[in-house]
Order: structure tokens, then sequence, then C-alpha cells
């Protein structure tokens, strides 16, 4: 699914980086421990968190994920951006309850980082 | 074009000046000259607009459109003077090329004279097409850069003659330095990358090197990184001098972890750091005294086929 899709469908607001309309993301992984991030979380798939600390970019560079999205409306810190822009991540934000904003994306399509 | 692309002329707007891009021989006219010897400049260098400068300084800028204006009205006078815009906007030599691209894009201009700070002089003129010009440049210098460090390294096995090549790389890890926790971990991924490591083995050995850094800043006083790229694999030694693991059996326990508030809030420690190592290394062995420090050595083999 286009990157713009998924943001139109999580009412999302873009904090970082260039919404590139040649990039696919097929799968989804949801959390707030970086640990467990790292053991199911695919490349290139998006990365949903309530956490917006640096930390959540380093982790998503090591795993090669693009995209992050915080949830409810959470605001990265100044660091975080910094970061993302120089790891050439794409951060953007949505108003929307971790629950509701799997939800969402579940029913448009997109996969599970476990199911193979 | 690729996203490392258009981050990159980001960061170039911000980072460049006016007078690093801008046309330096510029093609200027005085206010006193005649409306036909103005058509006669834009046309013989094919040009749409120049600034009016008097004694080096700006005083004004015309365009064809005045000219066409000048045609069509015939009325006033008939030098540059009486149909130039005369509030022009200039931009400082020094200023980020930013601030010419949001007057281009707010304002509608053109072109911009460019003006030095101490005496106002005009020194240069930008227009979109200029400022192009010299960002595509950049980026093609940019890539070039980056494609032939990684051809020079990704042969880089090949080209030493040896018996057996072995690159080391070294980092120390500083403790409770939360700020630069995974720094170690991004900038190895960034040189396996470059080595033409295949994305599967560098994606492991980052993810493994990453839990092992964590662990140090959050349970140590720190330590040391060390990981030697063979042609067959790669191996990382991770030690620490304390305090030690009481029971290494049960720190591999999924779930088992001492971690103290601060870094749960952080998202981690939720005792699964280890079994990450593990699970991403062919082999995994920790040797640990209370008291004395941590070593944990992982492999890596380059090619599972
Ligand atoms: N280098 C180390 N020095 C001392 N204790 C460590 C070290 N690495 C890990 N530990 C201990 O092992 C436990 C499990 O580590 P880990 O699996 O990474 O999970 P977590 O970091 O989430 O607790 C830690 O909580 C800590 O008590
Ligand atoms: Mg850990």
């Amino acid at each position: 699914m286009k990157l713009e899709k998924i943001i139109k469908i999580l009412d999302a607001e873009v904090c970082c980086g260039t919404v590139r309309n040649d990039w696919d993301i097929a799968m989804v992984g949801a959390s707030d421990l970086m640990s467990d991030v790292l053991t199911f979380i695919q490349p290139d798939a998006l990365l949903l968190t309530g956490l917006t600390n640096p930390q959540v970019v380093r982790t998503a560079d090591v795993a090669e994920v693009k995209v992050i999205c915080f949830i409810r409306g959470k605001k990265p810190t100044e660091e975080t951006i910094k970061l993302a822009y120089d790891k050439e991540i794409v951060l953007f934000k949505t108003q929307f309850s971790m629950f509701k904003a799997c939800g969402l994306l579940y029913r448009a399509g997109l996969a599970d980082c476990l199911q193979k | 074009m690729n996203n490392a692309g258009i981050g990159k002329i980001q960061e170039l707007i911000y980072d460049l000046s006016v007078g690093d891009v801008m046309k330096k021989d510029v093609i200027s006219i005085s206010p006193d000259i005649s409306m036909y010897k103005l058509k006669e400049v834009l046309r013989k260098n094919r040009i749409s607009g120049v600034p009016v400068v008097k004694n080096g300084c700006s005083v004004g800028i015309i365009s064809i459109e005045d000219l066409i204006n000048w045609l069509t009205k015939k009325s006033a006078g008939s030098s540059v003077k009486d149909w130039m815009t005369k509030n022009v906007v200039t931009v400082y030599e020094d200023e980020k090329l930013i601030q010419a691209i949001s007057l281009f894009d707010q304002k509608g201009y053109g072109r911009l004279p460019v003006v030095e700070r101490k005496e106002k002089k005009v020194v240069g003129i930008v227009t979109k097409g200029v400022i192009i010009e010299s960002l595509l440049r950049e980026i093609e210098i940019d890539y070039h850069e980056e494609e032939i460090r990684r051809y020079r390294m990704s042969h880089f096995f090949e080209d030493v003659t040896a018996d057996s090549v072995t690159i080391g790389l070294i980092y120390q890890v500083k403790g409770g330095d939360v700020m630069n926790g995974g720094t170690v971990a991004g900038n190895i991924k960034k040189t396996l990358k470059r080595l033409d490591i295949k994305p599967d083995i560098y994606r492991r050995v980052a993810i493994a090197i990453y839990e092992a850094e964590m662990n140090l800043i959050f349970y140590t006083d720190g330590g040391e990184v060390s990981v030697y790229i063979k042609p067959e694999s790669i191996c990382v030694n991770v030690r620490d001098h304390g305090p030690g693991i009481p029971d290494v059996k049960d720190a591999l326990r999924l779930g088992f972890s001492t971690a103290p508030n601060w870094v749960r809030e952080l998202g981690f420690g939720a005792g699964i750091g280890l079994n990450n190592i593990q699970r991403c290394s062919d082999k995994m062995i920790i040797n640990s005294t209370v008291g004395r420090g941590t070593i944990l050595d992982i492999t890596v083999n380059m090619d599972t086929l």
C-alpha cells in the first residue's frame, strides 16, 4: 500500500521526511517495547508505537524500518526528528489509539509482520 | 529519485549559501540606457530580465514583461529607469539558499540580484534555473562519492593480497550514555553495507550489536565492541568490566530482566535482548563473572548457501 494512502487512513500528519509515492508498505508492526520490535519487525515494514524518544529511530534503523507512526497524537522530540532526518526515516503521527490505528490498517489489507 | 536524494536536497538548501550557487558574471544594465538597447541586451543574451545597476548598486530590475508594456503603451519616457521595477528585493550572498527559494515561492519573483553586505554592490544573480542546476550538480557529486566508496570497499577482500583477510573495527561504549545508545550498531551497519555484505547478514549483526550495546549502557560502566569481518563470517566481541551476570542461564530466560524503571520507560527491559542476540547469531557464547565483567561472543556466518 502506498504510504500516502496509509497517511490518509490514519488521518496522520507528517512530522519529518519526504513521503515518496514509489514506496509500497506491505506489513505493519506495533509495539512500545524496542526489543519486542526487533524480534518481529520485517525490513521496510511500518512501525506503530507510542514511544517518541530517539531510541525508537535507532531501533528502526538497525531493523531497516523506514517509516514510523506515533499514536495518540504523540509528538516526537527534537532529537528524535533530527536523528530520523539523519537516518532518512519518515515520521508521522496519528490522533488514533494503537487499537484503532491497527484495526484500520488491518481492515485496509495490510499484513502483520508475523504472518508470512 | 531516491529518498537519500531528496533528503540531500533538503540538507543542501539549508547548507548552501546564495553565493555558492549564484551566477557571477551577471549581465546588468544602467538605468539611463534606452528601452531599444534593453531589447538588444535581452535578445543577444537570451535572457528574460536583468538587474539595473548604478555605481555597482542595485537600483531596479527590468524584464521582458516591462519591455512589452513599453512596446504596447509607448507612453512616458523611453529609458530603462522609467519602466523598471524600483523596489527590488535582493538577497545577500551569505544568506542560505532556503531564503531565496522562499522568496521565489511566496512572491513569485523570477530572479533575485545578489548583493554583498558591506557596500550592497551587486555580485551575482540567482534564478530558479540557476538553483536547480547547482543542486543537481551537488547531488551528482555526492552520489558518485558514495558509489565510489562502496565500490572501493566492496572489493576490499579481493584487492588485498594475503592468505586470509580480517577487517577489525573497535568501538567504545560509555555506561549510561542513553543519548548515544545505538550509535555503534548504526555505524557498524553502515560499514557492513558499504562492504557489500548481504542485507540479511548485516541486519542480524546490527540487531545483535544493538541489544549488546544497550546492555552495556544500561547495566555496566561501559565497554568495548569489536567486530571482525572475514570473507566467511562476522565475529563480534562485546566486553565490559562489571558488574557481571550472577546466573547467565537465568538472564537468558525469555522475560528475565533486572532493568530499572528508567530503562523500561525507554522501551527496554522486556528481558528479550539476549534472546534476540541468540536468534540473530549462528553462535553465541556468554562468559560472565560477578565483579569482573561479561564477555559476549557472537558469530554470524556470511553465507548459508
Ligand atoms: N553486560 C551485562 N552486564 C550485566 N548484566 C547484564 C548484562 N547484559 C545483560 N545483563 C542482565 O541480563 C538481563 C537480561 O538482559 P536482556 O536479555 O538484554 O534483557 P533486558 O535488557 O531487557 O533486561 C538484564 O536485565 C541484566 O540483568
Ligand atoms: Mg537488554
